[in-house]
Protein backbone atom coordinates (compact mmCIF):
# COMPACT_ATOMS: atom_id res chain seq x y z
CA UNK A 1 0.00 0.00 0.00
CA UNK A 2 1.38 3.70 -0.56
CA UNK A 3 2.35 5.21 2.57
CA UNK A 4 2.23 8.87 1.10
CA UNK A 5 0.89 10.66 -2.42
CA UNK A 6 3.37 10.17 -5.25
CA UNK A 7 5.02 13.03 -6.67
CA UNK A 8 4.38 11.67 -9.68
CA UNK A 9 0.48 12.25 -9.16
CA UNK A 10 0.96 15.86 -8.15
CA UNK A 11 3.00 16.90 -10.99
CA UNK A 12 0.03 15.27 -13.99
CA UNK A 13 -2.06 16.99 -11.36
CA UNK A 14 0.20 20.08 -11.81
CA UNK A 15 0.42 19.62 -15.84
CA UNK A 16 -3.00 19.25 -16.13
CA UNK A 17 -4.02 22.71 -14.07
CA UNK A 18 -1.11 24.58 -15.85
CA UNK A 19 -2.56 23.40 -19.49
CA UNK A 20 -5.94 24.06 -18.66
CA UNK A 21 -4.47 27.79 -17.35
CA UNK A 22 -2.88 28.25 -21.01
CA UNK A 23 -5.27 27.03 -22.80
CA UNK A 24 -7.88 29.61 -21.12
CA UNK A 25 -5.45 32.66 -21.66
CA UNK A 26 -4.95 31.66 -25.14
CA UNK A 27 -8.61 30.98 -26.28
CA UNK A 28 -10.57 33.20 -24.24
CA UNK A 29 -11.04 36.76 -25.44
CA UNK A 30 -11.78 38.77 -21.72
CA UNK A 31 -8.86 40.10 -19.81
CA UNK A 32 -10.22 39.27 -16.54
CA UNK A 33 -10.98 35.99 -17.59
CA UNK A 34 -7.40 35.63 -18.74
CA UNK A 35 -5.39 36.91 -16.16
CA UNK A 36 -7.36 34.26 -13.97
CA UNK A 37 -6.16 31.65 -16.02
CA UNK A 38 -2.72 33.39 -15.04
CA UNK A 39 -3.51 32.79 -11.30
CA UNK A 40 -4.46 29.41 -12.29
CA UNK A 41 -0.97 28.56 -13.57
CA UNK A 42 0.98 30.15 -11.20
CA UNK A 43 -0.77 28.07 -8.73
CA UNK A 44 -0.22 24.92 -10.79
CA UNK A 45 3.47 25.89 -10.42
CA UNK A 46 3.13 26.88 -6.78
CA UNK A 47 2.09 22.55 -6.48
CA UNK A 48 4.89 21.48 -7.88
CA UNK A 49 7.28 23.72 -5.55
CA UNK A 50 5.18 21.96 -2.78
CA UNK A 51 5.20 17.93 -4.01
CA UNK A 52 9.29 18.47 -4.73
CA UNK A 53 10.19 19.89 -1.57
CA UNK A 54 7.65 17.34 0.34
CA UNK A 55 9.78 14.38 -2.11
CA UNK A 56 13.26 15.65 -0.81
CA UNK A 57 11.86 16.70 3.11
CA UNK A 58 13.08 20.46 1.85
CA UNK A 59 11.65 23.39 3.80
CA UNK A 60 12.41 25.64 0.73
CA UNK A 61 9.25 25.04 -1.27
CA UNK A 62 6.89 26.48 1.21
CA UNK A 63 9.09 29.95 1.33
CA UNK A 64 9.59 30.07 -2.30
CA UNK A 65 5.47 29.43 -2.61
CA UNK A 66 5.37 32.34 -0.32
CA UNK A 67 7.08 34.66 -2.43
CA UNK A 68 5.41 33.72 -5.52
CA UNK A 69 2.18 34.41 -3.58
CA UNK A 70 3.38 37.70 -2.78
CA UNK A 71 4.43 38.25 -6.55
CA UNK A 72 0.75 37.01 -7.55
CA UNK A 73 -1.15 39.37 -5.39
CA UNK A 74 1.17 42.70 -6.54
CA UNK A 75 0.47 41.71 -9.99
CA UNK A 76 -3.50 41.17 -9.33
CA UNK A 77 -3.35 44.79 -7.69
CA UNK A 78 -1.29 46.12 -10.29
CA UNK A 79 -2.98 44.34 -13.17
CA UNK A 80 -6.78 45.14 -12.11
CA UNK A 81 -6.19 49.03 -12.19
CA UNK A 82 -4.61 48.76 -15.42
CA UNK A 83 -7.78 46.45 -16.53
CA UNK A 84 -9.79 49.40 -14.85
CA UNK A 85 -7.87 52.53 -16.17
CA UNK A 86 -7.89 51.01 -19.90
CA UNK A 87 -11.62 50.22 -19.67
CA UNK A 88 -12.32 53.67 -18.34
CA UNK A 89 -10.43 54.96 -21.70
CA UNK A 90 -11.40 52.27 -24.44
CA UNK A 91 -14.45 50.87 -22.95
CA UNK A 92 -13.59 46.91 -23.80
CA UNK A 93 -12.31 44.40 -22.29
CA UNK A 94 -11.19 42.43 -25.26
CA UNK A 95 -7.48 42.26 -25.33
CA UNK A 96 -7.40 41.91 -28.99
CA UNK A 97 -9.25 45.45 -29.40
CA UNK A 98 -6.93 46.56 -26.78
CA UNK A 99 -4.53 48.75 -28.42
CA UNK A 100 -3.11 52.26 -26.73
CA UNK A 101 0.00 51.90 -27.44
CA UNK A 102 0.23 51.62 -31.20
CA UNK A 103 1.25 54.82 -32.66
CA UNK B 1 -9.41 2.03 6.22
CA UNK B 2 -5.38 2.82 7.22
CA UNK B 3 -4.36 6.65 6.98
CA UNK B 4 -2.51 6.09 3.96
CA UNK B 5 -5.12 4.73 1.50
CA UNK B 6 -7.49 7.85 3.23
CA UNK B 7 -5.07 10.02 2.16
CA UNK B 8 -4.89 8.88 -1.33
CA UNK B 9 -8.36 8.82 -1.73
CA UNK B 10 -8.56 12.65 -0.55
CA UNK B 11 -5.60 13.12 -3.01
CA UNK B 12 -7.94 11.76 -5.89
CA UNK B 13 -10.78 13.98 -5.22
CA UNK B 14 -9.28 16.66 -4.57
CA UNK B 15 -7.48 16.20 -7.86
CA UNK B 16 -10.70 15.55 -9.78
CA UNK B 17 -12.62 19.18 -7.91
CA UNK B 18 -9.44 21.11 -9.17
CA UNK B 19 -9.17 19.68 -12.90
CA UNK B 20 -13.04 19.88 -13.03
CA UNK B 21 -13.43 23.01 -11.37
CA UNK B 22 -10.67 25.00 -13.47
CA UNK B 23 -12.39 23.53 -16.76
CA UNK B 24 -15.44 25.13 -15.67
CA UNK B 25 -13.67 28.61 -15.04
CA UNK B 26 -12.28 28.67 -18.63
CA UNK B 27 -15.62 27.38 -20.24
CA UNK B 28 -18.50 29.56 -18.42
CA UNK B 29 -19.58 32.73 -20.14
CA UNK B 30 -20.27 34.93 -17.59
CA UNK B 31 -16.49 36.57 -15.85
CA UNK B 32 -18.45 35.81 -12.51
CA UNK B 33 -19.35 32.72 -12.64
CA UNK B 34 -15.39 31.99 -13.70
CA UNK B 35 -14.30 33.68 -10.91
CA UNK B 36 -16.11 31.79 -8.45
CA UNK B 37 -15.64 28.47 -10.03
CA UNK B 38 -11.28 29.54 -9.81
CA UNK B 39 -12.27 30.16 -6.01
CA UNK B 40 -13.62 26.46 -5.79
CA UNK B 41 -10.26 25.26 -7.76
CA UNK B 42 -8.12 27.64 -4.86
CA UNK B 43 -9.89 25.53 -1.84
CA UNK B 44 -9.63 22.09 -3.51
CA UNK B 45 -5.66 23.09 -4.38
CA UNK B 46 -5.46 24.27 -0.34
CA UNK B 47 -6.83 20.62 0.30
CA UNK B 48 -3.99 19.02 -1.69
CA UNK B 49 -1.54 21.46 0.23
CA UNK B 50 -2.83 19.94 3.28
CA UNK B 51 -2.54 16.52 1.96
CA UNK B 52 1.33 17.36 1.43
CA UNK B 53 1.85 18.31 4.94
CA UNK B 54 2.58 22.40 3.90
CA UNK B 55 -0.33 23.91 6.60
CA UNK B 56 1.01 27.12 6.00
CA UNK B 57 0.69 27.28 2.51
CA UNK B 58 -2.35 26.09 2.45
CA UNK B 59 -3.91 28.38 4.66
CA UNK B 60 -2.02 31.18 2.57
CA UNK B 61 -3.48 29.85 -0.37
CA UNK B 62 -7.41 30.21 1.05
CA UNK B 63 -6.33 34.02 2.79
CA UNK B 64 -4.27 35.43 -0.14
CA UNK B 65 -6.18 33.70 -3.37
CA UNK B 66 -9.40 32.59 -2.54
CA UNK B 67 -10.00 35.60 -0.03
CA UNK B 68 -7.53 38.70 -1.34
CA UNK B 69 -7.25 37.82 -5.16
CA UNK B 70 -10.21 37.01 -5.92
CA UNK B 71 -12.56 39.00 -3.99
CA UNK B 72 -10.29 42.13 -6.02
CA UNK B 73 -10.92 40.36 -9.34
CA UNK B 74 -14.79 40.16 -8.64
CA UNK B 75 -14.76 43.37 -7.43
CA UNK B 76 -13.36 44.70 -10.58
CA UNK B 77 -15.77 42.63 -13.05
CA UNK B 78 -18.80 44.10 -11.17
CA UNK B 79 -16.92 47.65 -11.35
CA UNK B 80 -16.52 47.43 -14.77
CA UNK B 81 -19.91 46.09 -15.99
CA UNK B 82 -19.44 43.57 -18.27
CA UNK B 83 -22.79 42.52 -19.71
CA UNK B 84 -20.96 43.34 -23.42
CA UNK B 85 -19.17 40.27 -22.05
CA UNK B 86 -16.40 39.19 -24.82
CA UNK B 87 -18.77 38.49 -27.52
CA UNK B 88 -18.64 42.27 -29.13
CA UNK B 89 -15.84 41.04 -31.49
CA UNK B 90 -14.64 42.41 -33.73
CA UNK B 91 -13.94 40.84 -37.29
CA UNK B 92 -10.07 41.23 -36.51
CA UNK B 93 -10.84 39.17 -33.49
CA UNK B 94 -12.54 36.30 -35.88
CA UNK B 95 -10.02 36.51 -38.04
CA UNK B 96 -7.27 35.64 -35.36
CA UNK B 97 -9.10 32.48 -34.20
CA UNK B 98 -7.86 29.85 -36.08
CA UNK B 99 -4.56 31.37 -34.92
CA UNK B 100 -5.35 31.03 -31.62
CA UNK B 101 -6.86 27.26 -31.67
CA UNK B 102 -3.67 26.24 -33.15
CA UNK B 103 -1.62 28.01 -30.73
CA UNK B 104 -4.11 26.23 -27.63
CA UNK B 105 -3.45 22.47 -29.37
CA UNK B 106 0.77 23.28 -29.72
CA UNK B 107 -0.25 23.63 -25.88
CA UNK B 108 -1.89 19.72 -25.71
CA UNK B 109 1.52 18.62 -27.39
CA UNK B 110 3.73 20.18 -24.40
CA UNK B 111 1.12 18.89 -21.96
CA UNK B 112 1.67 15.69 -23.91
CA UNK B 113 5.50 16.04 -23.19
CA UNK B 114 5.06 17.25 -19.50
CA UNK B 115 2.86 14.13 -18.45
CA UNK B 116 6.09 11.63 -19.69
CA UNK B 117 8.39 14.16 -17.83
CA UNK B 118 6.17 13.36 -14.56
CA UNK B 119 5.66 9.36 -15.08
CA UNK B 120 9.17 8.45 -15.73
CA UNK B 121 10.85 11.25 -13.45
CA UNK B 122 13.77 9.96 -11.37
CA UNK B 123 14.04 12.33 -8.83
CA UNK B 124 17.09 13.67 -8.00
CA UNK B 125 19.06 16.73 -6.03
CA UNK B 126 19.98 16.62 -2.07
CA UNK B 127 17.34 15.27 0.31
CA UNK B 128 16.88 18.43 2.26
CA UNK B 129 16.97 18.62 6.07
CA UNK B 130 13.81 19.04 7.06
CA UNK B 131 11.86 15.46 7.30
CA UNK B 132 8.17 15.46 8.07
CA UNK B 133 8.11 14.14 11.36
CA UNK B 134 10.92 16.68 12.71
CA UNK B 135 8.79 19.61 10.81
CA UNK B 136 5.52 18.60 12.38
CA UNK B 137 6.98 18.39 15.93
CA UNK B 138 8.50 21.83 15.68
CA UNK B 139 5.30 23.05 14.05
CA UNK B 140 5.37 23.67 10.11
CA UNK B 141 4.56 27.64 10.79
CA UNK B 142 7.55 27.93 13.07
CA UNK B 143 9.82 26.33 11.11
CA UNK B 144 8.76 28.48 7.92
CA UNK B 145 9.01 31.36 10.26
CA UNK B 146 12.37 30.81 11.50
CA UNK B 147 13.76 30.63 7.78
CA UNK B 148 11.99 33.57 6.36
CA UNK B 149 13.34 35.83 8.91
CA UNK B 150 16.83 34.20 8.90
CA UNK B 151 18.17 32.41 6.13
CA UNK B 152 15.40 34.07 3.64
CA UNK B 153 15.39 37.64 5.35
CA UNK B 154 17.08 39.89 2.59
CA UNK B 155 14.50 38.04 0.11
CA UNK B 156 11.53 38.76 2.70
CA UNK B 157 12.25 42.60 2.91
CA UNK B 158 12.47 42.86 -0.76
CA UNK B 159 8.99 41.14 -0.82
CA UNK B 160 7.75 43.95 1.31
CA UNK B 161 9.13 46.73 -0.62
CA UNK B 162 7.59 45.12 -4.06
CA UNK B 163 4.21 45.28 -1.89
CA UNK B 164 4.90 48.62 -1.02
CA UNK B 165 5.43 49.51 -4.86
CA UNK B 166 2.46 47.91 -5.92
CA UNK B 167 0.49 49.97 -3.73
CA UNK B 168 1.70 52.79 -4.65
CA UNK B 169 1.47 51.76 -8.37
CA UNK B 170 -1.73 50.85 -8.22
CA UNK B 171 -3.24 54.35 -6.37
CA UNK B 172 -0.58 55.85 -9.60
CA UNK B 173 -2.55 54.16 -12.64
CA UNK B 174 -5.85 54.73 -11.20
CA UNK B 175 -5.72 58.20 -9.95
CA UNK B 176 -8.23 60.55 -12.45
CA UNK B 177 -6.01 63.32 -13.70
Amino acid sequence: MLQEIPAGFCFVLSGVLFTIGAIGAILRRNVIVVFMCIELMLNAVNLVFIAAAKALSSMDGSVFVFFIMTVAAVEAAVGLAIFVMVFRLQNTVNPYEINLLKG
Amino acid sequence: MDIASFKVIVFIIAALVAVATSVLMVTRKNPVHSALWMIVTFFAVAVIYLLLNAQFIAVAQVMVYAGAIMMLILFVIMLVHMERGEEGEAGKARRSAKTRIAWALLTIVLFVEVLFGALFFRMTGRIGAYPAEMVNKVGNVKTIGSLLYGQYLFPFEIASILLLVGIVGAVVIVKRK
